[in-house]
């Protein structure tokens, strides 16, 4: 595949604080707006329908991702990208917007700060929504369903093998249809490799049949989910995978951004000078964008008698993991063994988000 | 004067400075002054104490993250005028610059103490040389 035919890339957040970096050509973008365009069309929009695209835009694959699949359907699209929560509150309601597309948990907060602006989002013309990117459970669909009044659909995808659209949910919300037509799905034991017969949860593993600029070969997703091969009731006859269910790795998913905890403790032996000790905590407050906490031990290597030097060292830790990982984070100087004798053992990572359905801590 | 200045981390939480001068008390140290700046979530706490290597020792064989730091004591009569003519002037002048500083009771009836961590002690003994008491 000569370079000159690549026509776009998109970028994720990679494990070591540098973008994993994707290609695709002219064909790719066609075969991405196809099964986008199903996404959406398994949610029953029509090019009668106003689609407000949420998902950020840019190097991130959400946002042009649902664009390409919308204008293929032949709806009208908003394209707002993230971001100017009053403004887009606003825009639903002038546009008459039918299709919402974001994060799950900026639908809850996009809920939220309607209430506080007197909207109630249940009487927009809202319909359907597309929520991916990040893990959700059951629980937080119905809260969606309810404060929004509209079906929630899940999506699913990962830049490496297209973006959004390697699979999703239809109106029937059992399981997400995978177009096993571009990317052949398998489920593996993580540890060994071996595939996992249907029904078995395992690592998620695909293998590209149509790409051109990024094929990948039993690419591991890193997710935990299990495939079905019972036709559904909508009909299509594709598989099916469950909602993910877990990660085989430590990696974790933050607003849409991948974040390894690697690269936490990269920017903080950068920022302090020492081996950082370190917790990263995740929460999901209803109606409250996800929240990053890093809580950083203040060993003799770091303290200092000047209030300034301390402060500073905060503040350029919080601007680090901005730049590098791209997800804003609040980092809190804490005690010596405050991490060890409230949170457990050396767990790097606590995620209070209930993402997966089974509590973290 | 120079001394030993003994300075603490503490998250700003109900209790922790209890913590602290507890472990100071039963090990039976007496504490002459003290002061706490804060930030939004934490706070350093300075300490002067009559055993400052045995305070050090104490606090962080508790765990607690501490650090010795040579600072000025200065007294000056208690008056008004004395510390700005003998002290801050002096080393305003001098290009002297005072990180932080606090005030504490004297023992002595018309004498005023203070505590100055300036960024070049030496520099600042030299000035102050003469105009303060110790």
């Amino acid at each position: 595949m000569p370079a000159d035919d690549v026509v776009r890339v998109h970028a994720s957040s990679g494990t070591t604080g540098k973008p994993t970096v994707v290609a695709y050509t002219a064909h790719d973008i066609d075969v991405w707006s196809e099964v986008m365009a199903r996404t959406l069309v398994a949610g029953d929009v029509t090019r009668r329908d106003v689609a407000h695209i949420a998902y950020g835009y840019g190097l991130f694959t959400g946002g042009l991702g649902l664009h390409y699949g919308a204008e293929r359907v032949g709806a009208m699209v908003v394209p707002m990208s993230g971001g100017n929560t009053h403004q887009q509150i606003m825009l639903i309601q002038d546009f008459n917007a039918t299709v919402l597309c974001c994060t799950p948990s900026y639908a809850l907060y996009l809920a939220e700060v309607a209430g506080e602006m007197g909207v109630d989002l249940r009487e927009t013309q809202l319909r359907v929504g597309f929520f991916g990117a990040e893990p959700w459970t059951e629980q937080m669909r119905r809260e969606i369903q309810d404060r929004l009044g509209l079906q929630a659909l899940d999506i699913y995808g990962l830049s490496e093998v297209v973006g959004p659209g390697v699979s999703s949910e239809c109106v029937y919300q059992c399981g997400l249809h995978v177009a096993e037509d571009h990317f052949l799905p398998e489920v593996i034991d993580p540890q060994s490799g071996e595939p996992l017969p249907d029904g078995q949860a395992g690592e998620l593993v695909f293998t590209s049949l149509t790409k051109e600029a990024l094929p990948v070969i039993r690419y591991r997703t890193g997710d935990v989910t299990r495939l079905h091969r019972e036709p559904c009731a909508c009909g299509r006859t594709l598989v099916r995978m469950d909602k993910v269910s877990g990660r085989t790795d430590d990696m974790i998913i933050v607003r849409g951004v991948n974040v390894f905890p690697s690269q936490i403790e990269a920017v903080l032996l950068q920022v302090q000078g020492v081996e950082p000790h370190y917790v990263i905590l995740v929460d999901r407050e209803s109606g409250a964008m996800d929240a990053l906490e890093v809580w950083v031990e203040v060993s003799e290597g770091v303290f200092s008698d000047k209030l300034g030097t301390l402060a500073d060292l905060q503040r350029r830790a919080e601007t680090e993991i901005r730049e590098t990982l791209r997800v804003g984070a609040r980092v809190k100087l804490v005690e010596p063994h405050r991490i060890e004798r409230s949170m457990g053992k050396a767990k790097r990572v606590i995620d209070r988000r209930d993402v997966y359905g089974v509590k973290g801590e | 004067m120079r001394i030993t200045q003994v300075s603490a981390f503490m998250e700003n939480r109900p209790g922790r400075m209890l913590h602290v001068f507890n472990l100071l008390s039963e090990a039976n140290i007496n504490l002459v002054a003290h002061n706490i700046v804060d930030a939004a979530d934490f706070g350093i706490l300075h300490m002067l104490v009559d055993q400052p290597a045995l305070a050090m020792q104490v606090l962080r064989d508790a765990g607690l993250t501490c650090r010795s730091t040579l600072v000025l004591e200065v007294t000056v009569p208690d008056e008004a005028g004395a510390f700005v003519h003998r002290v801050l002037r002096p080393l305003a002048e001098a290009n002297v610059n005072i990180e932080y500083s606090y005030a504490y009771s004297s023992q002595c009836e018309g004498e005023a103490r203070s505590v100055i961590k300036v960024d070049d002690l030496e520099r600042a003994e030299q000035v102050l040389k003469g105009l303060i008491d110790g």
